[in-house]
């Protein structure tokens, strides 16, 4: 079981970095079109920083009620990942060939594919991130009431 | 060949000997750390010797490397890679070293075996 961490330095730096490792997450999954990055490395830091929230805060703090909540958003990358595809593949192309993207308002083939590349890699991004954090609860957080090995 | 264009590329010629001089002091820096981290014999002696890389070796590595690109958006990333660096390293350093400190092991009391402590 993991309790909060008592130094002070560890604990105003942390509260100094969270909100930095997010906004950059979110920088490098909007930025990804043009340079290095992604849905992936998205989706890490922000598990990441969460995980970092729950292990210098303890189980009785605000991340980690909101780690606890996002675990409920377990499918919706999938979903989201799915359902672009499938919306291609209703405007008449191919799973996932996002000429055929009919989303009205988007008429040229650029804005299509502009679309389409970041939405997926939205639905990563989310997957990725419940991912690390249910990892983490299932290795941190066991039941205490069980025998000594 | 006029005046201004002979001291133009006398300035390129400049920044990029400067950046390389800079690049490579930082190298020394980091090598020194890591034949320290694999070589002192303690927890405490190997954090100072990490303590290094970010205090002079990142320092003139970032440093070399951002006037190498001049005022562009890459040398502003680089900087603010150097700054998260110096605000997170001794964040990392001193929270090891307490571990160390809180679970019993005391300065200068490592016998000398291959243990790594």
């Amino acid at each position: 079981m993991i309790q909060a961490h008592d130094s002070v330095i560890v604990r105003k730096m942390s509260r100094v970095l969270i909100p930095l490792i997010q906004l950059y997450a979110l920088y490098v999954l909007f930025f990804g079109q043009q340079g290095p990055g992604g849905g992936f490395v998205c989706g890490v830091m922000l598990g990441t920083s969460l995980i970092l929230g729950i292990l210098v805060f303890g189980p009785d703090s605000q991340p980690y009620r909101l780690a606890q909540k996002a675990m409920h958003g377990d499918g919706v990358g999938l979903l989201i990942f799915a359902g672009i595809g499938g919306l291609c593949l209703i405007g008449g192309g191919q799973y996932l060939n996002y000429s055929g993207l009919t989303i009205p308002g988007i008429d040229t083939d650029v804005e299509r594919h502009y679309l389409g590349i970041l939405l997926t890699q939205v639905g990563v991004a989310i997957d990725i991130a419940v991912t690390a954090i249910s990892i983490v609860f299932s290795l941190a957080f066991i039941d205490d009431d069980r025998d000594d090995p | 060949m006029t005046f201004a264009e002979l001291m133009i590329e006398v300035g390129r010629w400049a920044t990029v000997g400067i950046a390389v001089v800079m690049i490579l002091i930082g190298l020394f820096f980091l090598f020194v750390a890591a034949v320290g981290v694999l070589r002192l014999p303690d927890v405490f002696t190997r954090s100072h010797a990490v303590s290094l890389t970010d205090s002079l070796g990142a320092l003139f590595l970032l440093g070399g490397l951002a006037i190498y690109q001049g005022f562009t958006t890459n040398s502003v990333k680089i900087l603010v890679v150097l700054m998260l660096l110096y605000l997170l390293n001794p964040v990392i350093a001193h929270a090891t070293v307490r571990s160390a400190f809180r679970c019993g092991l005391r300065p200068g009391s490592s016998d000398d075996d291959d243990v790594l402590v």
